[in-house]
């Protein structure tokens, strides 16, 4: 408080409410920020403006009826969804899948994780201000894959493609060689966006100790992929708990050191470089066979309960199911990836500018269907 | 009568008009702000076809095709969907300083380009202190945007305008040092004088200048990496957010006014204005316009945008030193060698400019949080 003369000024915190229509929050994400100036005091976050009850719609539809909707949760990543979904049930209901449909689904999900990783390194990039050429960059290549994705299930953007017990269809003949030219073009690629970005001074200055996430706190909150990895924390569940036929595979775990925002985008930009690795080593070994194991129209998977887990591309993401041994789920939770990851943010923020307040939260790389569910 | 006779008496120097033009000063007035006022507005419109264009084409997108040959008239169609649309003004808003707002800021931008001189003595008035009528008139904007801000009731729109108000304010200082200069070794204020000096376009003599000069322009009319008034991603449009219809058009028209404005400036200051081999000279002068204009678009693609504090450490940090070290040289080399050939001096600048940037980025590094304000 300033005293002048007579005329006494005050300041005080105030309140700005950003979004649910926003542009860079990602879908209808609320945050009323508490404001010092420009310094962030507080937010609190308000979310749920996308809920549709996709838990409840799972117990009213059979297991294969519940595939389309798990599309509808991260829908930026879909194929792992529908991955993360179908091993639970397969869990429960003990089916093996064939070989061949293991390594369709490995392939499938490893470019369904650049895709993802594409908009994160891109809308993040965005956030920071870079004028959507990153983003346009990222998402000609990301188109790229919607294509061989296209080739694959005839979807570019709900694909509906898992299938208990394997894929719902062959890879026609003409898949692997495109996927040998995108092979190709693709490091290609991310070298020249290395080259635009690794070294801008704005970028680094933008990111470089920003929105610092300290391991500790990212292992307490149950903070899981690229974001726990930029933390330090080693954690991926392709080696710590390999599920389908990750075992198989040679791939390094990128982490950063600091946990700041330029870590999490240094890491996915490494993940996608061991994406990239194990695509080329699954395409070299896939066999020929069938793609789907021999399960019944209806599945009644015996009474019980499962979880299974997978490394989607933005974290952990859990489907925990219980049979009551009929056509339907007796109870269906989604372990959100992007909303356990989002707990942290407020942490993150505390302190920092308006600009940082985006920089930080497009950094987590969140997609709101997954959240609100 | 009276004011005719005013205006035949006036100070300023009449230099294309012939002294025998009937009404004198009062025909070279109306002649080139007619001239001037068309020149802005298709100027303005040549530079939204080539800005939207050229972010298109480096952000590998077609942009606007679609509205005649080539979607040359896309600026047309903007501007009658934009002048066709319903003025809302919000219901708390100060509606006397909401509606005075777009003309203060429209008004400056384009008053600067009376003193800018198209050909040999072809402007408007030939000030002898063009460049601080420049200078002073260009600030005047800022009021404008400050009253948007405030005028609006809208915490987004106060924010753009204060960030406006607190970079401004700092960037008009190396912007002024930078100058002086160029008025150094030209030896007058006048644009004119300026341009007829440049034998060898002040660009290569003052090296260090123009770079100084080019970044704080760009911050001074909010163009990339320095946009932060209207930072998209942050506070939406800024102090514009409010704003719809015809004042929206006028703040639009301002935006690219003042840049077409800065660019002008900097053709005048630096890269020898109207004069050029062969072409006429005002064309000369419209293709560095547009040459310094693309400059600035392709700034705007390339970089992500600095944060508020970042903007204020760069003005205070690095630009000032450095455009008063360059200022001290410039004197030096005035006074000292004054007859010196032109080269070595050349060679000598452009030595001076790569240490001192290559000096200053050692101690002054935007990353790693270094940067308290």
């Amino acid at each position: 408080m300033t005293t002048t003369g007579e005329i006494t000024f005050k300041t005080e915190p105030f309140v700005l409410n950003f979004g649910p229509v926003h542009p860079s929050t990602h879908g209808v994400y609320r945050m009323r920020a508490t404001l010092d100036g420009e310094v962030v005091l507080d937010i609190e976050p308000v979310f749920g403006y996308l809920h549709r009850g996709i838990e409840k719609l799972a117990e009213e539809r059979t297991y294969t009826g519940f595939i389309p909707l798990t599309d509808r949760l991260d829908y930026i990543s879909p194929m792992s969804n529908n991955l993360g979904y179908c091993l639970a049930v397969e869990k429960l209901a003990g089916i093996k899948v064939p070989e061949r449909a293991e390594y369709i689904r490995v392939i499938i999900a490893e470019l369904q994780r650049l895709a993802n990783h594409c908009i994160a390194v891109g809308s993040f990039l965005s956030d920071c201000g870079a004028m959507f050429t990153p983003f346009m960059y990222m998402f000609r290549e990301r188109e790229k894959i919607l294509d061989l994705f296209d080739m694959v299930c005839g979807q570019r953007l709900t694909y509906n493609y898992m299938r208990i017990g394997g894929v719902s269809q062959d890879i026609p003949d003409e898949f692997l060689p495109a996927l040998h030219k995108f092979m190709g073009t693709m490091p290609g690629m991310i070298e020249e966006w290395e080259n635009l970005l690794k070294q801008n001074e704005i970028l680094l200055a933008r990111t470089k100790g920003v929105g610092i996430l300290p391991r500790e706190m990212a292992i307490n909150c149950g903070i899981s992929g690229p974001v726990a990895r930029g933390s330090g924390v080693k954690w991926d569940l392709r080696k710590a708990d390999p599920y389908s036929i990750y075992d198989r595979f040679e791939f390094d775990i990128p982490t950063g050191e600091v946990g700041d925002c330029y870590d999490r985008y240094r890491v996915r930009v490494e993940e996608m470089k061991q994406s990239l690795r194990i695509i080329k080593q699954a395409m070299e070994k896939i066999p020929s066979g069938p793609i789907r194991a021999e399960v019944p129209h209806l599945i009644r998977p015996p009474a019980g309960e499962a979880y299974a887990h997978i490394e989607a591309p933005k974290g952990e993401l859990g489907f925990y199911i219980v049979s009551d041994n009929s056509i339907a789920p007796y109870r269906c939770h989604v372990r959100p990836t992007s909303l356990i990851n989002l707990t942290a943010l407020r942490e993150m923020v505390k302190g920092w500018k308006v600009a940082d307040l985006i920089a930080i939260f497009g950094s987590i790389d969140i997609t709101m269907g997954e959240v609100d569910r | 009568m009276a004011i005719v006779n005013f205006m035949n008496n006036s100070p300023l120097p009449m230099q294309v008009t012939p002294a025998d033009w009937p009404g004198g000063y009062w025909w070279h007035w109306v002649f080139f702000t007619v001239i001037l006022i068309v020149f802005v507005l298709v100027m303005v419109m040549g530079a939204i076809y080539i800005e939207r264009r050229g972010l298109g084409r480096m952000q590998s997108r077609l942009g606007p095709n679609r509205v005649g040959p080539f979607g040359l008239l896309q600026p047309v169609a903007d501007a009658v969907k934009v002048l066709l649309k319903e003025n809302i003004v919000p219901n708390s808003a100060d509606k006397v300083v909401h509606w005075l707002a777009p003309i203060i800021a429209f008004v400056p931008a384009m008053m600067i380009f009376a003193v800018v001189p198209f050909q040999n003595g072809a402007l408007l008035a030939d000030l002898n202190i063009g460049i601080l009528y420049v200078i002073a008139i260009s600030s005047v904007s800022t009021i404008g945007v400050f009253m948007a801000g405030w005028g609006s009731s809208n915490k987004y729109s106060l924010l753009g305008a204060m960030r406006n108000v607190a970079a401004v304010v700092s960037y008009e200082i190396p912007l002024v040092l930078a100058v002086i200069g160029v008025v150094l070794m030209a030896g007058s204020l006048s644009l004119n004088q300026i341009v007829l000096k440049q034998d060898i376009p002040f660009i290569l003599l003052q090296p260090l200048g123009f770079l100084l000069f080019f970044a704080a322009g760009c911050a001074e009319i909010n163009r990339s990496p320095f946009d932060l008034f209207e930072a998209d991603q942050e506070l939406v449009a800024g102090f514009h957010t409010e704003y719809s219809g015809m004042k929206f058009a006028m703040f639009y028209l301002v935006e690219y006014g003042e840049a077409i404005a800065m660019s002008a400036i900097i053709t005048t200051l630096f890269l020898s204005g109207w004069r050029g081999p062969l072409l006429p000279p005002w064309l000369w002068f419209i293709l560095k316009i547009l040459i310094v204009f693309f400059l600035m678009v392709w700034t705007r693609t390339t970089f992500p945008r600095a944060r508020i504090d970042q903007l204020m450490a760069l003005a205070w940090k690095f630009l000032l030193p450095l455009a008063l070290i360059n200022l001290f040289i410039t004197a030096i080399q005035v006074l000292v060698w004054p007859d010196a050939l032109p080269w070595i001096l050349i060679f000598i600048n452009i030595a001076i400019m790569v240490i001192l940037i290559l000096l200053w980025s050692k101690f002054f590094k935007l990353g790693w949080g270094r940067i308290e304000v």
